[in-house]
């Protein structure tokens, strides 16, 4: 049977987040309970989180979370890294043993910044830099797979039910002031575990659930930019144009929502005339990362987090607020167990997005 | 005597006379007392007779009689060689390259549908949006001052369903088949091509829907006419005959033909091969925009190429012209008249062509700068899907809106008798196409596709065009080998 | 009245017991609940998870809060009464029965609805509702009231697409938004505002104890399919 990367797979999920707009941060224990409540949403072959605000101490680096085959794959991807970058601190994640949890492969974790003259040389910024060197681990190292390189963030995943992997991970020792968690139900995979959710490149990671059916054509049109599409995921897919979208054409959040969720010409036809010309112009100019079929995404940003349905809503999403804490989750209850009583519970509308931003942050504002 | 074909009547004939009066080929005469002369060896089987019969009378059938058996020399071939033998002529012939001798990729290619993991959609009660832009994408976004996004698209096509239809000239069609085309286009929200004969001036209030071709003969072109148009269309090649010039004889170019072409009355009317103004990619270069420079930059310019061997660096090096769009005509593109032996060998299909032409442009990273439209074969709704899945934003038809208007793929254009009255300028025979008529079948034809389509796209989950341009998964193939999938890019059925 | 505790008790309680009068406690998500049911009522407090009520086919399921999606799924007769608002999904292809919300209504609410010899589905929707609202209705009736929005549009996009059969009443002037040219929109008049609305809506005012004046004030609009325009003209038969 065919790895997840060698074959396409499409999976349904659950999906949970939380952000603390006055910049609080909680552990990792409320999104854990989240994602549990929704556990006949998965299947046990794949869980993860992502969590903002982690790395305090270490928030000037970039954050490797690497998963590893064999020790050779770990020697080859260490080498390789060292000749890139300032490695500040490396050790193993921590982990907890579990027997819901096996198979586990080696999980690294490394704070690094460019070698200076490397990144100088490469007449990239560090970004751009960082991006690439680990776009080329996981394209040329085999059995090395960095599942995320952002700064004061980091993504735990691996292949069992949601709840087992933030224990395995002792994801309550972490405290950050967002956090997104997936449980994924996928339908003929043998499980991987780079292959579960979040998806992450940089500061942003993508949780996703449903099945788009534009997939190839966003693929295709993605990679003519510089990106590898490896897994064949759609989260990989969503992740990469949100990337290209907001850092390299300059789009707000808002604005790429508007590109990959674009509403339809009839609703187009029916605005004012600035706001019409401003839509057909994204719909124009983008149309290749035009997102359909079902989708419901939770984008993890640095400072911030955006929800978002496809444009005929065919996922389910629902949103809360409680003082400055709003939450988002496939299913209301799976906000009511972490906070009963909020002020506000609404569903967003198919297409329109919610970002949210750390307080004394424009929202909307490209991060 | 050519045995072609064999004209045969039965009981039911009630000497009317009306065949006699529909055959343009000289193939049935009305003889004295009511009786029937026929002629086999002009008969083309164009099927004119057959159709206006009132009693279902008359039929037309292949002639039993053959040649030898040869597993290498076939009666046509034989049949050919005797003509030659005879008249020391070039083989001329007209429509596209007949014959499955090579693939026709369409029907080795399988089209996918949602079950369970992600839904289909119902297209007659949900949106399914099928509407099109063609042309040009700058790199990046600009902002002004207050941080607003501006408009920085150059002009662009919009089609409400991705179906135009082909250039095909005034001259090798008639007037009356302009209308209709124009007419139709206009209703529909596409657009029609003028090809290389000029537009006659009763279509000028279509220019919103027109598309004005420039061809090496440059016939009928002046800053009016490149101005009376939304997009304008330079021609290198055709699909039927790639890097050959065209021939209308000065029997032809008479009355408004010969107005509208600005060639004097009898005088023939030549295409040179190339343009003598282009003899390389940077000469196009400056012939694009010379023509935006005439239109001040406010239309779309087309430029149209055979698909030939190197099609995928020929069309990168168009996508850097400045032109805005690529028209790319296969091996089974139709004509007025080419040589046959050009039509039938040179060239590639458009299948492999537009997959070839669509991965190339991605390497380069320039597949979005451009529009990509398909022509030469396309016969159905799901030939349309399946080249817009290969990587087509929009596809030409021009044979099968000519048979919508009639015509049955007699493959006689050439010689200027057609019995339809589409390809030909014998007034006698044009006035049997009404126009109005025409239209209204045209539009017909491209309404019923748009809901085939739309039924496709909604099978798959997908609710609009862009989402399907390019999406390959959306294809497998059947009795194909690996080379032929891997220039496809597509996965073998079961796979 | 006995009290079933769905962190304790779960659904096989529910079965068990079916046909009482029941309170169901400490709701988080679980599904199915009331799913099937013949007869009693159930009292939800929390919030129950998706296919409430699904196949309903007689009981009757109040519901405290807010439900999620696909509650009152294919149900045959019976009353769902959900004082809060619905997910996505709500009593899609519903054959018979009442479904009232006090709230707002998700996305695709009373798609394929039906009626069917005596059986008649009603859909009442007391605030708003997303887009695709009774989208292919087949029957019955759907009434949606706005209460608190009178002066927003209190449907989404595409209501009623593709609907065939039934009516969809809605308590506002205001055409719903892109509103397909396969439909037809009227005013109510006064007689089939008395005749038709009149006792589902003080069936439903009571269910909530409201006034059911306030919920009758104001005028109605109709949406129904247009006869004159079939999908059968689409085809042509090879």
């Amino acid at each position: 049977m065919k790895r997840e990367g060698e074959v396409r797979i499409s999976s349904g999920c659950a999906i949970s987040g939380i952000f603390c707009r006055d910049g609080r941060r909680i552990d990792g224990e409320a999104i854990r309970r989240s994602i549990a409540v929704m556990h006949n949403r998965s299947n046990g072959l794949g869980g993860g989180f992502a969590g903002y605000g982690i790395y305090p101490q270490y928030k000037d680096f970039y954050a490797l979370h690497v998963l590893y085959d064999s020790q050779s794959a770990r020697e080859e991807a260490e080498r390789f890294l060292d000749r890139r970058f300032d490695i500040i601190n490396l050790s193993k994640i921590p982990v907890r043993q579990t027997p819901k949890i096996s198979d586990a492969p080696l999980i690294w974790r490394y704070f690094v910044t460019p070698l200076p003259h490397m990144l100088q040389d490469s007449q990239l910024d560090e970004d751009e830099y960082t991006s690439r060197t680990t776009i080329a681990i996981n394209d040329t190292i085999p059995g090395a797979y960095v599942v995320s390189c952002g700064k004061d963030m980091g993504v735990f995943k691996a292949v069992g039910y949601p709840e087992d992997v933030a224990d395995f991970y002792r994801l309550e020792e972490y405290e950050g002031y967002a956090w997104t968690a997936h449980g994924r139900y996928p339908t003929n995979t043998p499980g991987w575990w780079a292959g579960s959710h979040p998806f992450s490149l940089l500061d942003l990671s993508v949780v996703h659930n449903g099945e788009i059916s534009s997939y190839d054509a966003n693929r295709r049109s993605v990679e003519m930019h510089g990106y590898s599409c490896n897994l064949l995921t759609d989260t990989e897919v969503i992740a990469y144009i949100l990337d290209y979208l907001t850092r390299k054409q300059g789009l707000t959040m808002k604005e790429s929502s508007e590109v990959i969720a674009a509403p339809f010409w009839t609703t187009i036809a029916s605005k004012d005339e600035e706001e019409r010309k401003r839509l057909s112009y994204l719909r124009k100019m983008f149309s290749s990362f035009l997102i359909t079929g079902p989708f419901s995404i939770l984008v993890g940003f640095s400072g911030g987090m955006m929800a978002l349905n496809d444009r005929l809503k065919l996922r389910s999403l629902v949103a809360a607020e409680k003082g400055r804490t709003v939450y988002f989750s496939s299913e209301e209850a799976a906000i009511r167990c972490i906070e009963p009583e909020p002020d506000r519970i609404w569903a967003p509308r198919g297409g329109e997005a919610v970002i949210v931003t750390l307080d004394g942050r424009k929202d909307g504002q490209t991060i | 005597m050519d045995r072609r074909y064999r004209i045969r009547k039965d009981d039911g004939c009630i000497s009317c006379m009306r065949c006699a009066r529909e055959c343009s080929f000289g193939a049935i005469e009305a003889g004295e007392d009511r009786t029937l002369i026929l002629h086999h060896d002009k008969c083309v089987d164009c099927q004119r007779c057959v159709s206006f019969c009132p009693t279902g009378a008359i039929f037309i059938t292949e002639d039993g009689n053959r040649f030898r058996g040869n597993g290498v020399f076939g009666e046509s071939d034989m049949k050919e060689i005797f003509l030659q033998a005879r008249t020391g002529g070039v083989l001329l012939s007209s429509m596209g390259a007949p014959g499955r001798n090579v693939p026709i990729y369409f029907d080795r290619m399988l089209l996918n549908a949602s079950q369970v993991t992600n839904p289909s959609i119902d297209p007659l009660r949900e949106p399914m949006e099928t509407a099109v832009f063609l042309g040009q994408r700058p790199e990046r976004i600009e902002r002004d001052g207050s941080g607003r996004l501006v408009d920085n698209l150059p002009p662009h096509l919009e089609l409400r369903t991705p179906i135009m239809f082909s250039a095909m000239s005034y001259g090798a069609i008639s007037l009356n088949v302009h209308k209709a085309l124009a007419a139709a286009a206009e209703k529909l929200g596409t657009y029609w091509n003028t090809g290389e004969g000029g537009l006659h001036e009763s279509l000028y209030p279509y220019k919103r829907s027109t598309i004005v071709q420039v061809a090496s003969g440059r016939f009928g072109v002046h800053a009016t006419y490149l101005n009376t148009a939304a997009a304008i269309e330079i021609k290198i090649g055709q699909g039927a005959k790639p890097g050959i010039g065209g021939h209308l004889t000065g029997k032809k170019i008479i009355g408004d033909v010969s107005r509208t072409r600005m060639v004097p009355e009898g005088l023939d009317a030549i295409s040179p091969a190339p343009h003598h103004d282009i003899y390389s990619i940077e000469d196009l270069a400056q012939l694009v925009m010379s023509i935006k420079e005439t239109t001040d930059g406010r239309k779309p310019v087309i430029v149209k190429v055979a698909a030939v061997h190197n099609i995928a660096p020929i069309a990168s090096g168009i996508a850097r012209s400045g032109a805005d769009i690529i028209s790319i005509d296969g091996f089974r593109g139709g004509t007025g008249a080419a040589p046959k032996r050009i039509r039938d060998n040179v060239g590639i299909p458009i299948e492999l062509a537009i997959a070839a032409v669509d991965q190339r442009l991605r390497e380069e990273r320039i597949r979005d700068r451009v529009s990509v439209i398909a022509s030469g074969g396309i016969r159905n709704s799901s030939d349309v899907v399946k080249a817009i899945a290969l990587g087509a934003d929009a596809v030409s038809i021009g044979t099968a809106a000519l048979c919508a208007l009639g015509c049955h793929i007699c493959a006689s254009c050439h010689t200027g008798r057609c019995a339809w009255g589409l390809a030909t300028q014998d007034p006698e025979l044009t006035k049997r196409l009404d126009p109005e008529e025409g239209a209204a079948r045209l539009g017909n034809l491209v309404k019923a596709w748009t809901s085939e389509i739309k039924e496709i796209m909604g099978g798959m989950g997908i609710n609009s065009i862009e989402a399907l341009r390019g999406n390959r998964r959306a294809l497998k193939g059947v009795d194909l080998n690996a080379k032929e999938l891997e220039i496809l890019g597509i996965g073998y059925a079961g796979e | 009245m006995r009290t079933v505790d769905m962190r304790k008790d779960g659904l096989d309680a529910l079965k068990a017991h079916e046909g009482e009068e029941m309170e169901v406690t400490g709701c988080l998500g679980e599904r199915y609940i009331g799913c099937g049911m013949k007869s009693g009522i159930l009292h939800v407090e929390g919030t129950p998870g998706n296919a409430l009520g699904s196949y309903l086919d007689g009981g009757t399921i109040y519901v405290d809060g807010n439900a999620q999606d696909a509650t009152a799924d294919t149900m045959n007769s019976g009353l769902v009464a959900i004082r809060g608002s619905a997910g996505d999904a709500l009593a899609y292809g519903m054959r018979g029965g009442r479904v009232y919300v006090l709230g707002d209504a998700g996305y695709r609410a009373g798609v394929h609805m039906k009626a069917y010899e005596d059986r008649k589905s009603t859909l009442v929707i007391g605030g708003r509702t997303g887009s695709f609202l009774g989208e292919y209705l087949a029957g019955g009736i759907i009434i949606v009231l706005g209460l608190g929005d009178e002066q927003r549009d209190i449907t989404g996009y595409f209501c009623g697409n593709g609907m065939y059969a039934g009516t969809i009443y809605l308590r506002t002037e205001r055409t719903p938004l892109n509103l397909s040219d396969k439909l037809v929109r009227r005013n109510v008049d006064e007689e089939e505002k008395e005749r038709i609305l009149k006792p589902i809506i003080e069936d439903f005012a009571s269910v909530f104890s409201l006034s059911a004046d306030r919920c009758m004030s104001g005028s109605f609009i109709a949406i129904e399919a247009d006869e004159s325009k079939s999908y059968s003209q689409l085809y042509a038969a090879v």
